[in-house]
């Protein structure tokens, strides 16, 4: 698992630098993402490899310094010297020159240095929520012009180009990467994503103690397994994710905020 | 005039719980401000041990594969204790199944398993309040397609200002750290 985590964060330091063309204006919004079923990297039950996804709405870009620093405003007890350490670890909004808001220069990229808690009260803020694993699955797997690419090798290559960039580039503006099929832009070569339900990725490289007759770590079917072993971009976000804890914060892991579909 | 607090720091989004205090340390989780209700229905906070030391785990009521175990264990810890500690002792169980646990159901088990709720409390909370408890306890749990779960186990201890002192994932018998610590507790009497 750690080493797992080690090549997922070297490859993603390289994502840094978005390849394709930027678009002239940051994307702005929500997108509305209608319902789908479609096959997950993650079953969700041995034997069942497709998950269904009830319409939502996802913002098109990830949250920006500038957007957090807002928040940060209105709501201090967010602010670095006063969040509760049990909430975020002492990494976080490190890259800030203060504790009120980012450098000019940096005020336009994507936030990181945020915890899943951190993450989870902004978007709460705004009336929102962080998106699902499933739902972040289901419009990460659009390419510009499908909502599923990914049997597409152009597609494919292009995202392990993304990782393969060097990581001392900085972070591109969010929002000026290409749209996909949804007008949502950014979900690859930028940062890692945090999602809601973080504490669900159970993989099985956390089922360590199986071994060990004492030491029952998983109450009912156990760890999940993995499908799609050849969606290397899939499984890089997932190793990520499932190393991470709720209160760590990472130079590379960003966030985007979601509701539910509005009902028509 | 505590009440209009409450309601403006919700309106606020805060995230820090209304009884959480100065003095809580940073990593209390007593800061997290979530909604529980008891087996008998009232309402609770996350603190509602505060000055004692807390055995806290998570848990589903409807389980019937490991999860009897959790009890046991929370049961052999507290009989590996002295007597002094064991009535400091409290223990929280949180079900991660709201839709089920009823205030009801959670009675229901208290009563079959011979729970001694003066010290013991059973609770459910939203769908919400049960990701952000997890998260701070670091249980990983996954709702499955037959409304089951699966859950990592884990048995936490919190000071009485609500820090995790220990964490363990033994089921079936009591842990020698989680007692170790439990051991260096100070006690009042």
């Amino acid at each position: 698992m750690t080493r797992a985590l080690l090549i997922a964060v070297l490859w993603l330091g390289a994502a840094a630098q978005a390849a394709a063309p930027a678009a002239a204006t940051p994307a702005q919004g929500r997108a509305r993402v209608p319902g789908a079923t479609f096959a997950t990297v993650l079953p969700p039950a041995p034997g069942q490899k497709t998950v269904t996804v009830a319409p939502f709405e996802l913002d098109r870009s990830p949250v920006s310094n500038a957007d957090y620093a807002r928040f940060v405003a209105s709501h201090p007890q967010w602010r670095r010297d006063r969040v509760a350490r049990v909430f975020a670890d002492a990494g976080y909004l490190r890259h800030w020159p203060n504790g009120t808001g980012p450098a000019a220069a940096n005020a336009k990229q994507p936030v990181t240095q945020v915890s899943w808690f951190a993450a989870k009260a902004y978007c709460e803020a705004q009336n929102a929520r962080l998106p699902t694993w499933y739902e972040w699955e289901l419009v990460g797997a659009a390419g510009s012009q499908v909502p599923d690419a990914r049997n597409d090798p152009a597609w494919r290559q292009q995202i392990l180009d993304w990782y393969a960039r060097p990581a001392s580039a900085p972070l591109p503006e969010a929002g000026r990467g290409p749209a996909n099929y949804y007008g949502i832009r950014d979900l690859h070569g930028v940062v890692w994503e945090w999602v809601l339900d973080l504490g669900s990725m159970m993989v099985s490289g956390d089922n360590r103690e199986q071994g060990d007759p004492d030491v029952t770590k998983f109450c009912g079917s156990g760890a999940l397994s993995m499908e799609q072993k050849d969606n290397y971009a899939m499984l890089m976000r997932i190793a990520t994710l499932s190393s991470m804890q709720a209160s760590y914060t990472s130079s590379s892991m960003g966030f985007r905020c979601a509701t539910d579909a509005a009902t028509k | 005039m505590k009440r209009w607090l409450v309601a403006l720091g919700l309106m606020l989004g805060m995230q820090s719980a209304p009884w959480a205090r100065d003095s809580d340390p940073p990593a209390s989780l007593y800061h997290l401000d979530v909604a529980l209700t008891d087996q008998s229905g009232q309402a609770r906070g996350l603190d509602l041990y505060r000055g004692h030391p807390v055995l806290v785990t998570m848990f589903y009521a409807s389980c019937k594969a490991t999860c009897p175990l959790i009890v046991d264990t929370l049961r052999a810890t507290e009989r590996a204790l002295t007597p002094g500690q064991r009535k400091e002792l409290r223990v929280l169980m949180i079900s991660i199944d709201p839709a089920r646990d009823t205030p009801q159901a959670l009675q229901q088990l208290a009563t079959e398993r011979h729970i001694d709720t003066t010290r013991w409390t059973l609770v459910q909370a939203d769908e919400n309040a049960v990701r952000g408890i997890a998260a701070l306890l670091n249980v990983q749990y996954r709702k499955l397609p037959g409304g089951e779960f699966s859950h990592s186990t884990v048995v936490a201890l919190l000071s009485p200002q609500g820090e995790v002192l220990a964490s363990s994932g033994k089921l079936g018998g009591a842990d020698p750290a989680l007692l170790a610590k439990l051991a260096s507790q100070p006690i009042d009497n």
